[in-house]
C-alpha cells in the first residue's frame, strides 16, 4: 500500500504524526455513517490497524495517535463503484491494453476478470482520487451471454488489492445477450437454462463428454457455485418484461443468489422487485429510449425503485473502464430527481455493500474497514472533492499521471527547457 | 435479432470516438458575386419564426449576463422575442407577466457546438446511424441537417436542461465529414423548421484515430485505403484544399469575366465556401502537435480553424491557441478510452481559459448535452483548486457567448445582451450546483420547456403510446 503522505494534497487540514504509523482519528467532522446513527455533527472517528474502533460525537482520540482536524467537513465512508471495469482496461480503443472481454475464447463462466486486473492501471488513482475506494469490476461480454466472473478490489494500487475474488458471475438477458445466445429472447433463456441444466450436473454428466447443453466442462464447474445460490448472478436487463421472467426464475429457485442491473423498466415492476428480494444496480442518469427494451426510461427510476423498498445502488455506466469515478455525480443528480440525500449516499456505499456481500463496507462504525473519505463540501455536490482518502486505515496518495501531467502544463514556460524536464 | 447487434453496439462505440468538431471564422471576403447568382447557397432555408411569447418580466434573480457579468438581485425584461432590458429594478411594462425568481439564477440557453443529435438518434437502432458518410475519407459534400431526425427524444432531453441552440455535426470518420448545422432547440415536424435563421454553415474535420482506422484499416479489414496513418490524414487535407483551391479559382474567374459557369462540384462547394469564408471550420482533434499542424495547414491554404473539438491536449498548448485565437471545445473529464484521448486531465478546461484561449465546454453526447452547466461546474472548481480562479460570470463563457462565437450566431444569440435573441433560462438555483434544474427554458421569449407543466413539455412522436410517453425525465 501507498504509505506516502502527500502533504501538498491535504495542505488544508492538519495533520500531525503521532506515534503509530498508521492509525488516525478525525476530529471535529461531519461524519455520514450510513448507519442508523444518521449524520453526526463535530464527530471523531478513531480508526485502529485498518479499522474503525469508534465514531462519536464525544469522543475522545487517544493521545498517541495521529490526528486530522476535519474542520467541520463531511466524513464518509468510501465510496463503491458497483459495476465497473477499472483495472481491466488502460486504453479503452487499444485492445492490447483491454482485458475486459474475449469475444473468440471457448470460456464464459470460467473467464475470471480478476485474472485481467492490474492494480497498477492509471485509472485506478484517478479512480480513488475523487473518493470510490472500492470497485466492483465486472468483465465485458465476450461470445456467450455470460461474461464470466467478477471481483471487487479495493483502489488502493496494491499487488493485493483485490478484497473478493469471484464475487459474481455476470449474464446478459436484454438485447445484448439476446444476439449473442443466436438472435432471439427465447435463444438466451434456452442458453441459460442449458447451463443451469450443466452446472447443476456438474460433474457427473461430463464423465463421457466435455461439451453441456450450453457449457463446457471448464464453465459448467464454475457456475456450479452460482447455481447452488452461493455466488451471486448478477444478471443485466431492461425491458420490463425481461425483469419479470427474471423474477420468475427467482420465484422458481428461491435459493438464488440475483441481482439485476441496468433494470431501465425497473420501475414498472418495482413492487415485483422488492417482494422478490431482487437488488438492483441503475445508472440514474438513463432517461433516453436508447433502445427499445428502454422505452420507459426515466430519471425517476432510482425514487421509484426505492420507494417500492428495492434495495437499489448507483453505478455510472458510460465508459465504465475509466469514468466509474463519476458514480458521484449520477448520485447528486437523483437527489436532483427526487432521491432523498441518504438514499443516494447508500446507493454507493451501504447497499452495493449489501448486494455483494461486503461485511463492514459502506458504513462508518466501530468495527467496519477504514475505507474514509473526508471531503472538501458536500460528498454528493459537483464541485466538492476528496481531501483526505483511506483504505484499510492508510493514508493514501492524491496524486495520479493526471496531476502529473496538470502539474506539468501549468506553467507553459520553457525558455528555460523544454518541459519535458520538469516533473 | 441478428448478431449485428454487436455491430449496433460497436457502432455505438464507433459514434462515441468518432465525435469531433472544429471552427470559427470572420472573412471579410464575399463570394463571387456571379457565384451567388450560379449558386444557391441556402437551397434548404429556415423556416423557423419565433413562437408567441409575452411580454415577460423575471425578478430578483442572481443574473448571470453570459459576458461576465454577474446581477446578485436582476432583473430581466423580454419584449418581443427579444432582450428588452437587463439590470436591476426594471420597470414592468403594462400588461407584462411577472416571474418572481427570488432565489433563482438566470443565463443565456446553453449552446451546445457539438451534437449528434438527430444524426444518432435514440433509439440507436441501426436505421437510424445517420451520421457519418464513411463513403470515402472526403464527403463534404453531405450535409449533416439531411440525416437529422426532428423527432428524436433526445432534443426534448437537452432542452430540459438548458439548451436553447446547437450545432449537430457529422461524425469523424472523415478526414471531411461535410456541413454542420445549426438549430434552435425547438421541436418541429421538419429540420428547416429548426434551422437556426441566418446561421452560416459550417464544416467539419476530422484529426488523428479516426479517419485513418475507418479507411486505412477499413474498420478493422486492413488494409482499407488511404488514408493509414497521420501522414496520410494531412496528405488527404492538402490535396483536398489543392482541388478546392482550384474550384475557386475558377468561380472567381467566372465571377470577374463571365461566360459559361464552371460544373458544380458538392463537394468542393463546401471547401470554397470555407476558403470564402462562409463556412466555418470545426475541427475533432485531440493531440496538441496535430492541432498546431493543423492551423499551418489553414494557412497554407487560407482559412481559419473556428475551434478544434474535444481538445484533450488544449492545454498544452493553451498558449498557443491564444495567439492563434481558436477556440477548444472541450468535456470537462473525459480520457482514456482511445491513445489520443489518453492524457486527458480534468483541468484542462480551466487552463485554456487561463491561458486566455476561446473556451468551450461542449457534450458530443445525448447525456452530456443534458448537463453542460455541470461539466463547467466540474471544470470550474478542479481549476480554483489549482489555483486558476475563475468566476462563476466567466465560466458562463464556456456554455453560450464562446460557442455562440464559434458557430457565428454570436450577433444574435450567447448573452443576455438588449436587442439579442431571448434564449434564457431561469434555474432553480445555482446552475453549477448538482442539485439545481432549469425552471424555464425560453427560446426567442417562447417557453419551450417548464420543469413539472406538462403544457410545456414536448413529447416526441416517437414516445407516443410507449411506456415513456409523456413521463418525468
Amino acid at each position: 500500500m501507498i504509505r506516502a503522505l502527500i502533504f501538498s494534497a491535504v495542505s488544508a487540514i492538519c495533520v500531525s504524526v503521532g506515534a503509530t504509523a498508521q492509525d488516525i482519528a478525525i476530529t471535529d467532522a461531519k461524519v455520514w455513517t450510513g448507519t442508523n446513527a444518521g449524520t453526526l455533527e463535530s464527530a471523531t472517528i478513531v480508526i485502529i490497524d485498518g479499522k474503525i474502533s469508534g465514531v462519536g460525537v464525544n469522543l475522545a482520540p487517544p493521545s498517541n495517535i495521529r490526528t486530522v482536524n476535519a474542520g467541520g467537513k463531511w466524513v464518509t465512508p468510501g465510496i463503491i463503484a458497483p459495476f465497473s471495469r477499472v483495472g481491466i482496461v488502460e486504453v479503452g480503443a487499444e485492445s492490447s491494453t483491454d482485458d475486459t472481454s474475449a469475444a473468440t475464447s471457448k470460456f464464459s463462466v470460467a473467464l475470471r476478470a480478476s485474472d485481467g486486473f492490474n492494480p497498477a492501471a492509471t485509472t485506478i488513482p484517478i479512480t480513488r482520487i475523487e473518493g470510490v475506494t472500492r470497485i466492483v469490476v465486472a468483465p465485458s461480454l465476450g461470445a456467450s451471454i455470460i461474461a464470466g466472473q467478477g471481483f471487487i478490489a479495493d483502489t488502493s494500487g496494491a499487488a493485493d488489492s483485490i478484497s473478493v475474488d469471484r464475487a459474481f458471475v455476470y449474464i446478459n438477458m436484454a438485447e445484448y445477450g439476446a444476439a449473442l445466445a443466436g438472435g432471439s429472447r427465447p435463444a438466451a433463456w434456452a442458453a441459460l437454462r442449458g447451463a443451469f441444466a450443466d452446472a447443476r450436473g456438474y460433474p457427473s454428466r461430463f464423465i463421457a463428454h466435455s461439451e453441456g447443453e450450453s457449457l463446457n466442462s471448464t464453465d459448467a464447474q464454475a457456475f456450479a457455485s452460482a447455481v447452488r445460490g452461493q455466488q451471486l448472478i448478477l444478471i443485466e436487463a431492461h425491458r420490463a418484461s425481461d425483469l419479470r421472467k427474471i423474477i420468475a426464475l427467482k420465484d422458481s429457485n428461491p435459493n438464488l443468489d440475483i441481482a439485476i442491473l441496468g433494470a431501465t423498466e425497473g420501475w414498472l415492476v418495482a413492487d415485483a422487485l422488492a417482494l422478490a428480494d431482487i437488488p438492483v444496480i441503475i445508472d440514474p442518469f438513463t432517461n433516453l429510449p436508447g433502445s427499445f427494451e428502454q422505452l420507459g426510461a426515466t430519471a425517476q427510476n432510482a425514487e421509484r425503485l426505492l420507494a417500492a423498498g428495492v434495495t437499489t445502488a448507483f453505478a455510472h455506466m458510460g465508459n465504465n473502464g475509466h469514468q466509474s469515478r463519476l458514480v458521484l455525480q449520477s448520485a447528486g443528480n437523483a437527489v436532483a430527481n427526487g432521491v432523498a440525500f441518504d438514499d443516494a449516499l447508500m446507493a454507493i456505499t451501504t447497499a452495493p455493500a449489501e448486494i455483494f456481500g461486503l461485511t463492514g463496507h459502506g458504513i462508518l462504525q466501530p468495527g467496519a474497514v477504514a475505507d474514509v473519505v473526508l471531503w472538501d463540501g458536500d460528498p454528493l455536490e459537483i464541485t466538492s472533492a476528496p481531501e483526505l482518502i483511506l483504505i484499510d486505515g492508510e493514508v493514501q496518495s492524491m496524486e495520479t499521471r493526471q496531476t502529473k501531467l496538470r502539474d506539468r502544463y501549468l506553467s507553459l514556460d520553457e525558455r528555460e527547457r523544454p518541459l519535458a524536464y520538469k516533473r | 435479432m441478428r448478431l449485428t447487434k454487436i455491430s449496433a453496439l460497436s457502432a455505438c462505440m464507433l459514434a462515441l470516438f468518432l465525435a469531433a468538431c472544429g471552427g470559427s471564422s470572420s472573412s471579410d471576403s464575399d463570394a463571387p458575386e456571379a457565384a451567388s447568382d450560379a449558386i444557391n447557397k441556402n437551397p434548404f432555408p429556415s423556416t423557423y419564426s419565433a413562437y408567441p411569447s409575452a411580454t415577460t418580466l423575471l425578478q430578483n434573480a442572481t443574473v448571470l449576463d453570459g459576458i461576465g457579468g454577474q446581477i446578485t438581485s436582476g432583473d430581466v425584461l423580454l419584449v418581443d422575442g427579444k432582450i428588452s432590458a437587463i439590470g436591476e429594478e426594471i420597470s414592468a411594462p403594462e400588461g407584462a407577466n411577472i416571474i418572481d425568481a427570488t432565489g433563482k439564477w438566470i443565463t443565456p440557453g446553453i449552446i451546445d457546438n457539438h451534437s449528434h443529435l438527430g444524426v444518432y438518434p435514440s433509439p440507436s437502432v441501426d436505421a437510424h446511424g445517420d451520421g457519418n458518410e464513411i463513403s470515402g475519407p472526403v464527403t463534404s459534400e453531405v450535409w449533416s441537417e439531411h440525416g437529422v431526425w426532428p423527432q428524436d427524444p433526445g432534443f426534448t432531453r437537452a432542452l430540459a436542461g438548458g439548451v436553447t441552440s446547437l450545432q449537430v455535426l457529422p461524425g469523424s470518420a472523415n478526414l471531411f465529414g461535410g456541413r454542420g448545422v445549426i438549430l434552435k432547440n425547438v421541436p418541429s415536424r421538419t429540420v428547416q423548421g429548426m434551422k437556426f435563421p441566418d446561421a452560416p454553415y459550417t464544416m467539419k474535420m476530422a484529426c488523428g484515430e479516426n479517419p485513418k482506422r475507418v479507411y486505412g484499416y477499413g474498420s478493422g479489414g486492413y488494409p482499407g485505403g488511404a488514408p493509414y496513418s497521420r501522414m496520410g490524414n494531412v496528405a488527404g487535407y492538402r490535396t483536398a484544399w489543392i482541388k478546392a483551391t482550384e474550384y475557386k479559382r475558377k468561380w472567381d474567374k467566372y465571377a470577374e469575366e463571365g461566360g459559361d459557369p464552371p460544373s458544380r462540384d458538392l463537394e468542393l462547394d463546401t471547401l470554397m465556401g470555407v476558403l470564402n469564408g462562409e463556412i466555418l471550420v470545426h475541427m475533432h482533434c485531440y493531440r496538441a502537435d496535430e492541432m498546431m499542424q493543423i492551423i499551418d495547414i489553414s494557412k497554407e491554404f487560407g482559412y481559419k480553424v473556428s475551434s478544434f473539438h474535444h481538445a484533450v491536449e488544449s492545454y498544452k498548448i493553451a498558449d498557443r491557441l491564444a495567439e492563434e485565437g481558436v477556440c477548444s471545445s472541450m468535456w470537462a473529464d473525459w480520457y482514456g478510452f482511445k491513445m489520443e484521448a489518453y492524457d486527458g486531465v480534468r483541468e484542462n478546461i480551466p487552463m485554456v481559459h487561463n491561458a486566455g484561449a476561446c473556451t468551450i465546454v461542449h457534450s458530443d453526447s445525448s447525456q452530456g448535452i443534458q448537463r453542460l452547466n455541470q461539466e463547467a461546474a466540474k471544470a470550474l472548481s478542479d481549476g480554483r483548486r489549482v489555483g486558476i480562479d475563475i468566476s462563476n460570470a466567466d465560466a458562463w463563457t464556456w456554455l453560450s457567448a464562446n460557442p455562440a462565437k464559434s458557430l457565428g450566431i454570436f450577433e444574435q444569440t450567447g448573452s443576455l445582451e438588449v436587442g439579442k435573441d431571448a434564449d434564457v433560462v431561469v434555474w432553480s438555483g445555482d446552475p453549477f450546483s448538482v442539485y439545481t434544474k432549469a425552471d424555464l427554458v425560453m427560446v426567442d421569449g417562447a417557453v419551450m420547456f417548464e420543469r413539472g407543466n406538462p403544457d410545456r413539455t414536448p413529447v416526441m412522436d416517437f414516445e407516443l403510446g410507449q411506456p415513456g410517453e409523456g413521463d418525468l425525465k
